[in-house]
């Protein structure tokens, strides 16, 4: 359930668009950055504010990659492997950056594709803040700051916090 | 916002304003010959006067979806210089007779779509947005929207649907969206490159800017140069260059002093070149690199491989790409981009079979016919379906005597 202060800012939100229908997509973010995934409760009340069913929401969502309909930590770590970052090392981040968080129920680290910083790859976005000019070691040490705090994330769908 | 203006910005929506003449608009983007930044190269005037004048609102819709791989042109200007496009928005709302403006970013770009807003909040404290901008008259709305992660939201009928908070698939043209476009009345999407164009256009006059450049390829563009380069990044270049040129003097030539292999000039999307007298002569020109070498300049976005790199991983790679973006609308494409991916991915790693090359041909085949041609014939609704062909045109055409080696051929089998 959205809190009192994101009932407010969703119904400001929907005021944006000429049709509420169109609201889907920035509630969305802002559900996900509050609750730190996209729960079907969420949907549904999301749907109340798009003046829409519970089912076309979830139709909608399940399209797009960066809603994850399941908790999935704090941290969202995405890293590029696509044609610039593959010829330069981006894999071997990802294969680190895996092989450290895989039972870490606070970080989840997934392979992304393009995220328009390939003049200084490999990169990588922590909850959609950028990294750049990465080693697996810099990588770990980016991902380690945010844990302890040195590092302060965004929510996980990038809003501000 | 005040080193912004320090440095002229908002002068030139001032002065529009001033002049209320949106003709004189219209007139000099018209003589400047400025073609659409996203990729399709579209006059942009020509777009504007497609607009039909059927009473209905008119939308503005700003494509900043950058997803093809190796593309950030877009990104250096929404983080580093967001009132620049707002003041280009304004200015094109303006043109068109738009009260609001769609700003359309992916969503992995938090940190422009908050930089962006930000210029927004700013531009309407100091009156250049909002309603009776500084006592015109003219209202205008600005409304950046975030997309979600999918790379099929950068063709513009799916980004409208996104917009309209539907799945990102690409609707059947015609009608075109400047006809039947958001919530199915009149749209302009433009890039956001072009509608910042359009203000410096304004400023040199458009005459001026059309003596820029080459033959109907006028003006600068932004070139995103990436890969195996000792100096990557965003460079803005005036058409006319040689590819020679842009390699090896702007982004400094190919690292650890190694030979260049092959570069994709326009794009992930477009068929490759390699390390050719020919090919690096060509002339950065939209229609004249088309004509005589069968690709295009896309995006502008320069991806440079050096001798070590294995052309069949990077076919499989951006094969892999195509697969996953795939927004499952028309079979071709949804079916065949799959198939493509698997079979590259047993050539590139060591388990390719004789006549997989063939497989490849014969599937693309499915999606686009003329597979060896260019520009690209289609069996699907977006040209996302037939943009790994264009990789399997390119090793069919420079690597089948380096694939054959590593998959042997059916005369062996």
């Amino acid at each position: 359930m959205f809190t009192d202060a994101n009932k407010k800012r969703a119904t400001e939100i929907v005021a944006l668009y000429p049709k509420a229908h169109s609201a889907i997509l920035p509630l969305a973010h802002l559900a996900q950055d509050q609750d730190g995934w996209l729960s079907p409760e969420a949907m549904d009340e999301i749907a109340d504010y798009c003046d829409t069913t519970a089912a076309d929401v979830q139709g909608v969502c399940s399209f797009y990659t960066m809603y994850k309909r399941r908790p999935c930590g704090n941290l969202v770590v995405s890293v590029c492997t696509n044609v610039t970052c593959l010829v330069v090392g981006g894999p071997e981040v990802l294969e680190r950056l895996e092989h450290k968080y895989a039972s870490d129920h606070d970080v989840f680290v997934e392979e992304v594709e393009c995220l328009a910083a390939c003049g200084n790859a490999p990169s990588m976005q922590v909850n959609y803040e950028y990294h750049e000019h990465l080693t697996p070691e810099s990588a770990e040490q980016i991902v380690e700051d945010y844990k302890a705090g040195r590092l302060v994330a965004r929510g996980v769908s990038g809003g501000l916090a | 916002m005040q080193r912004a203006q320090a440095d002229g910005a908002y002068e030139m929506w001032k002065e529009v304003l001033r002049r209320a003449d949106v003709q004189w608009i219209h007139d000099e983007v018209k003589a400047s010959g400025l073609r659409g930044r996203g990729g399709a190269n579209f006059p942009t005037a020509i777009k504007w006067e497609s607009l039909p004048d059927n009473g209905l609102p008119r939308h503005l819709v700003i494509n900043g979806d950058e997803g093809e791989p190796s593309t950030f042109k877009d990104r250096v200007l929404l983080e580093g210089d967001p009132h620049a496009l707002v003041e280009g928005v304004c200015i094109e709302a303006y043109r068109i007779g738009s009260h609001r403006a769609f700003i359309y970013l992916r969503g992995e770009f938090a940190l422009g779509a908050d930089r962006v807003q930000q210029a927004i909040n700013e531009a309407r404290a100091a009156g250049f947005v909002g309603t009776n901008i500084l006592g015109s008259g003219f209202d205008l709305e600005i409304v950046v929207h975030r997309g979600a992660g999918a790379y099929i939201c950068g063709e513009e009928s799916a980004l409208i649907e996104s917009l309209e908070g539907k799945r990102g698939m690409p609707r059947i043209k015609p009608p075109l969206p400047i006809h039947v476009g958001l919530y199915s009345q009149p749209t302009v999407v433009n890039n956001v490159e072009t509608v910042c164009t359009i203000t410096h256009i304004l400023k040199m006059g458009g005459a001026e800017y059309a003596k820029l450049g080459v033959n109907r390829s006028t003006g600068t563009r932004l070139a995103a140069i990436s890969g195996h380069v000792k100096q990557p990044g965003v460079y803005e270049l005036e058409f006319g260059m040689t590819l020679r040129d842009i390699i090896f003097g702007i982004a400094g030539g190919i690292r650890d002093d190694k030979q260049l292999k092959f570069f994709l000039p326009g794009g992930a999307s477009f068929q490759w070149l390699i390390n050719s007298d020919e090919h690096l002569d060509q002339v950065y020109d939209i229609d004249d690199i088309s004509a005589k070498l069968g690709t295009t300049l896309g995006s502008g976005a320069i991806m440079v491989y050096d001798q070590d790199t294995d052309p069949l991983l990077v076919a499989w790679r951006l094969a892999k790409f195509y697969a996953h973006e795939s927004c499952g609308k028309c079979t071709p494409c949804r079916e065949g981009s799959g198939w493509i991916e698997k079979v590259l991915y047993r050539m590139s790693h060591g388990l390719g079979r004789p006549n997989d090359m063939d497989a490849l041909l014969d599937i693309s085949a499915g999606i686009s016919p003329d597979v060896m041609k260019a520009p690209f014939t289609q069996t699907t609704i977006c040209p996302l379906g037939p943009s790994p062909v264009s990789a399997v045109a390119s090793l069919q055409k420079w690597f089948r005597a380096e694939v054959e080696a590593a998959c042997g051929t059916e005369a062996q089998a």
